[in-house]
């Protein structure tokens, strides 16, 4: 009995955290060069709106993917040049890009909306699906999107980890002077990761209205962009850490489906609070800490005078 | 790759020609020539605000001249950026250091490196450190994140990022500031193990025995320009002095004769700390069962290598930081608890290491800065009475005789020395009975680090209490009556005035001694 | 953050000096405005001039259509007190949304527990509760960033999501109306509960209070010896401390002060506009009011004068829906545009005037 529950947890946890941890990923890249981004959410919504138009309108998904991946890279350059080459407030620009999300996603998804689309083509080796238990669940078919979001998780860590760029990087979300001091040029790095971290917010929107929903609605992604935004901080800005937090939150939101598919007491609307409250209660628990990892140069407004 | 062993080399490695660069109003270097040469120590002295800092950035390609040469090996070149400075073999090590604590050891001198794979090999770097760490005496662990190490395994880290990345001339800028004596003592052997293999050093420094213990020429510099130049052989203390500051000579410069000393106080204490401790988080340093006390018509200065703890000692006497065991007295009553506000109430007065930072709101104008931390003085219904704000601190200024700027500039625009003027004058207006100074003379200029010390002693004299931090310990021989020395968050030794000796003071200070305490405290907990 | 100036007017300076300053400073925004906006126009294939011609006829031209842009400067005078109060003191306040539906919330709740008294007690409790709701909604992240547990940005963006769920599922049950109309809302308030009207229109007596807030704000900031320790720990909280400034508490009480103002935007919008509880209380006036404290740098005149050119710019978005068929996205995608070129122009950080 349980494990069907549990399956079915693990499969949903698997799926909500995918977006997830794309999304986290994309800004934990960028806040390592010291920029905060908190025009996620309009980012994630210009990948999702852009993804199921593309879609709709071609019949290929992965043209939607790439096209999201893309526009959302191109939104963040914008972004970019606001704060890196006109110096321009990095909250007050990021508030800036989610409205432009809120307005672009609309436009673009408002001719699409009703569509319906196939979606991401799911698939599940073989040798998995032949075991008994997993047979009968959606555990392990998946998209190619959610099969590759922890290596490219892995692929994130080892590039900021263990390669020359990733050091520069690091350093300079640090301390961006001793940076320059050291030969590196900080506004390039800046530059070049910001497209990176803009595709991979655009995948993670992308996953949302290609893999997950497989519709279109306006403010869609609820909020996510700023759970990924708290996930950045709980996983330490390390990529590593930020599966374990998406499957988290996946899994929190996974077991919100579940108690309402099966019908418990629980108005829908308290269940819908607990992504948030959640990762309220985990900043709250580890937030103080966290305040020691954050990159020291970390959007120096961001963290106001602490 | 290890540059063998040369003798002094015949022509320079770098040349300055009639560098001159203005910054406004003030001619920072004027028409400077410099030659270094390799193999050996070359000494820029002069006080602050003599124009070696800009010299060093010139050199090091972070400002541009106004006019003049840089040559290397003969050859003119124009430094755009430090890249360009480094890629050329000049490396320098700023007082500030530029490690990024988060790091390694090994990240942060990986990322000097000009050639470095584009995958990293953390243990052919971690080789090469240990290479370069033995041939120099520069020995550091590559693994350990810098907000580890210590203040002079620091040093040594940036010292060996520029040898790492193949800098033949290093320029370090007062690189014994923040050493203790015997880490002085490490340093001048770094520097013959690098004399002796070619390379050139750039010493810039105002102290005056440094440099005739380790310089081979002198260059010194006064107001912008070349006052002198010397070979070793020809320095003495007198004729630097004299090249240093003109005609007159100044108290800073003469060995550290100590005053008379004062009438040993034997009022009740002011401030008592007994047995206290405080925790500490990240970089911090926690602060172990500490007593002290200070009484009234007393200067009891804190010596200490940065990082001790004295920011910490500040704020627990402050009441920014909660005690976690023991007990804090003030004019005799329990103000373990008490609030900041309640601590400046009692007359407590707090000078901090960097006005601006710490005493000094930079959006505000004067006016409204000399009213913030007068607590409910100056209320007035749900106002602020400043008419008679403004009188108290006319007062002040004028008995400490300094000049008051207009109240509605804003204080940012005030120079450090002003901007320091003007948190004393707020902090001496209501007659406190205890003084707290932190490094209060640091980056002010000879004659206002004088006027501050003769200050604080006519305080002493007027019946207060008063508790010096400072780095320079020629500053505690003249200023001290009792001398407390911190180490590690515990006093780790308690000398009165003229009984102790540099050396000594020296070892406690860096922990290579155990503790002593000769003035017996009951209670006081052996540290070490 | 220097969302807010730190520094004081000096008294000597007269009125009519920084009257003129100020004008052209917000001139030159307005100027932008309008060029933007016809440049939007023109990309969706729309006639500007028309668009012009429409929105000033149906906003400043009448007085229906200006009492329309009076309702909507209400709630963005509230919301944006909400951000620029506790950015004095260096705050963040970016939960502007859910202090909003917590106001009403709190105020709802009032009006139906007491339906019975009458209108002299039942304004002033809705109107206490308003504030209070928002005020107690807001302190929450206060005490937080007070402890230095969570930043007080990341804890009011989430905390924004969790009031209109609560509104919902009291909507949705407890308090549903029980009339059968389309969609779920709470019963007609008492009209003792109601915000009386002025002249005639939906304008409310929010308003007044919107603008006796803006007055107080400015008035609390420049004025009174709170406003000296607000902008001390405004411009250098570390310095603000050591000089005996109680931080932690300002921290709480300046969120909880501004959060009340956005919980007086939800209060007017539900007693004084829309009569009943609802789920769409808010179109994103937390944000907006977040835009307008901005660009109006946290001073009570350019608040004024920002929430004014809001609401004609989000008027303008519904006109221009109905007459020439523009999608109402295209507002935000206005909104946005302004706020870059105004980041773009600003090459240097902000100094304070």
């Amino acid at each position: 009995m349980t494990t069907p529950l549990v399956a079915g947890l693990l499969a949903g946890a698997i799926l909500s955290g995918t977006s997830l941890l794309y999304a986290t990923l994309g800004e934990t890249l960028v806040e390592r060069s010291g920029i905060v981004n908190l025009g996620l959410e309009g980012l994630l919504l210009i990948g999702a709106s852009v993804g199921f138009a593309l879609t709709a309108a071609s019949g290929n998904p992965w043209l939607g993917v790439a096209g999201a991946a893309a526009a959302a890279a191109s939104a963040n350059l914008l972004f970019g040049w606001l704060v890196v080459t006109r110096k321009a407030n990095q909250l007050a620009t990021g508030l800036g890009l989610m409205f432009f999300g809120f307005g672009v996603s609309a436009l673009i998804g408002s001719r699409y909306t009703g569509a319906v689309i196939s979606g991401l083509p799911r698939w599940r080796p073989a040798w998995l699906g032949d075991v008994a238990w997993i047979k009968s669940t959606t555990l392990f078919n998946y998209d190619l999107l959610t099969w590759l979001a922890v290596p490219v998780a892995c692929l994130a860590w080892w590039v900021l980890f263990e390669t020359r760029w990733g050091l520069g990087l690091r350093a300079v979300g640090e301390n961006p002077a001793a940076a320059f001091a050291a030969g590196r040029d900080p506004a390039a790095l800046q530059y070049q990761v910001l497209p990176l971290g803009g595709a991979l917010a655009g995948l993670a929107g992308a996953h949302l209205s290609l893999a997950v929903t497989l519709t279109w609605s306006e403010y869609m992604t609820g909020g996510r962009g700023f759970i990924a935004i708290a996930l950045v901080i709980f996983s330490k800005w390390n990529p590593l850490w930020a599966i374990a937090g998406a499957l988290l939150f996946g899994g929190a939101e996974a077991l919100q489906l579940q108690l309402q598919a099966r019908g418990t007491g629980i108005s829908p609307f308290f269940l819908d609070m607990v992504p948030y409250l959640l990762t309220l209660l985990v900043l709250l628990a580890w937030g103080g800490s966290r305040r020691l990892a954050a990159p020291a140069s970390l959007g120096r407004t961001f963290y106001g005078s602490s | 790759m290890l540059i063998a062993m040369k003798p002094p080399s015949a022509t320079p490695l770098v040349e300055l020609r009639a560098i001159s660069k203005r910054y406004g109003e003030v001619q920072a270097n004027d028409r400077v020539d410099l030659s270094l040469y390799g193999g050996e120590v070359h000494a820029l002295l002069g006080e602050n605000g003599a124009g070696k800092s800009t010299l060093s950035k010139i050199l090091y390609g972070f400002v541009r001249a106004d006019s003049g040469q840089i040559l290397l090996n003969h050859g003119a070149v124009d430094l755009h950026s430090p890249r360009e400075a480094r890629a050329r073999g000049i490396g320098m090590v700023f007082q500030n250091f530029m490690l990024i604590p988060a790091l390694s050891v090994l990240e942060n001198i990986a990322l000097h490196l000009a050639n470095l794979p584009a995958v990293l090999s953390r243990k052919a770097v971690a080789r090469r450190i240990a290479q370069f760490g033995e041939r120099f005496s520069l020995a550091v662990d590559p693994y350990a994140d810098i907000r580890q190490l210590s203040v002079g395994e620091q040093q040594k880290v940036e010292i060996l990022k520029l040898l790492m990345a193949e800098a033949r001339v290093l320029i370090l800028d007062e690189p014994t500031k923040v050493l203790a004596p015997h880490e002085v003592d490490a340093l001048f052997r770094v520097f013959s193990d690098l004399k002796a293999a070619g390379y050139a050093i750039l010493f810039i420094t105002h102290k005056l025995r440094e440099v005739i213990r380790c310089a081979d020429r002198i260059t010194v510099m006064r107001q912008g320009r070349v006052a002198g130049r010397l070979d070793a052989p020809e320095a003495d203390v007198n004729v630097l002095v004299a090249m240093m500051f003109g005609e007159q000579g100044v108290e800073a410069a003469e060995p550290p004769e100590l005053r008379p000393a004062s009438v040993v106080s034997t009022a009740p204490p002011i401030l008592e700390l007994r047995n206290a401790s405080c925790r500490a988080t990240g970089s911090e340093t926690a602060l172990r069962h500490l007593d002290l006390c200070i009484a009234s018509r007393e200067i009891v200065g804190v010596a200490g290598v940065s990082g001790s703890g004295q920011k910490e000692l500040g704020d627990l006497i402050l009441g920014l930081r909660p005690i976690s065991s023991g007990s804090k007295w003030m004019h005799g009553e329990d103000a373990s608890r008490w609030s900041i506000a309640r601590m400046r109430g009692c007359g407590l007065a707090f000078i901090p290491e960097d006005p601006l930072a710490m005493a000094a709101v930079p959006g505000l104008p004067v006016r409204e800065n000399l009213v913030l931390g007068t607590g409910r003085r100056y209320w007035k219904g749900i106002g602020i009475d400043w008419r008679a704000l403004e009188a108290a601190m006319n007062d002040s200024f004028g008995s400490l005789q300094f000049a008051r700027p207009p109240l509605e500039r804003p204080i940012a625009t005030l120079s450090g020395g002003n901007l320091q003027r003007v948190v004393i004058a707020r902090e001496m207006a209501h007659a406190p009975t205890l003084i707290l100074a932190l490094y209060p003379t640091r980056g002010l200029d000879v004659r206002s680090a004088v006027s501050v010390r003769e200050l604080l002693r006519r305080a002493r004299d007027r019946g207060s209490g008063v508790l010096l931090i400072s780095e320079d310990l020629e500053e505690l021989a003249d200023m001290a009556d009792r001398l407390l020395v911190l180490f590690d968050g515990t006093i780790a030794g308690e000398f009165k005035r003229g009984a102790w000796r540099l050396e000594e003071v020296g070892h406690l200070m860096t922990g290579t001694r155990q503790p002593i305490h000769p003035a017996a405290e009951a209670g006081a907990a052996a540290s070490v | 953050m220097r969302l807010a100036p730190t520094a004081t007017r000096p008294a000597a300076n007269p009125l009519a000096g920084t009257i003129v300053r100020g004008f052209s400073r917000y001139g030159l925004i307005t100027v932008f405005v309008l060029a933007v906006f016809g440049a939007v126009l023109l990309a969706s294939g729309k006639d500007p001039l028309k668009a012009y011609a429409d929105t000033f006829r149906f906003t400043l031209a009448s007085a229906y259509g200006f009492s329309e842009l009076l309702v909507r400067v209400t709630p963005l005078l509230f919301a944006a007190i909400a951000v620029a109060l506790p950015a004095r003191l260096g705050l963040i306040n970016v939960g502007g949304e859910g202090q909003l539906y917590m106001g009403a919330l709190a105020a709802s709740a009032g009006a139906f527990q007491l339906a019975a008294a009458p209108a002299w007690i039942l304004l002033p409790v809705v109107l206490l509760l308003g504030f209070l709701g928002g005020a107690v909604w807001a302190a929450i992240p206060g005490a937080l960033r007070a402890a230095k547990l969570v930043n007080e940005t990341v804890s009011t963006l989430l905390l924004n999501y969790i009031p209109p769920l609560i509104v919902s599922y009291l909507i949705f049950g407890p308090w549903r109306s029980p009339e059968n109309s389309g969609f779920p809302q709470s019963p007609r308030y008492p009209k003792a509960a109601l915000l009386p009207s002025l002249f005639d229109t939906r304008v409310h007596a929010g308003l007044l209070v919107a603008l006796a807030g803006l007055a107080a704000y400015g008035w609390l900031v420049d004025r009174t010896r709170w406003g000296v320790e607000m902008r001390a720990i405004g411009g250098n909280p570390e310095a603000a401390r050591r000089l005996g400034i109680a931080v932690p508490a300002w921290t709480v009480a300046g969120l909880a002060l501004g959060g009340g103002f956005a919980g007086l935007a939800g209060m007017g919008e539900a007693m004084g506009i829309a009569g009943r509880l609802q789920q769409s209380l808010s179109p994103g006036y937390g944000f907006t009011g977040f835009l307008v404290a901005w660009l109006a740098g946290g001073r009570p005149l350019g608040i004024l004068l920002m929430a004014f050119l809001f609401a004609v710019i989000t008027a303008a978005g519904d006109i221009l829906q109905i007459s020439q068929g523009l999608p109402y996205a295209v507002v935000n995608i206005l909104l946005a545009t302004i706020l870059f070129v105004v980041l773009a122009s600003r090459s240097a950080p902000r100094t304070s005037k």
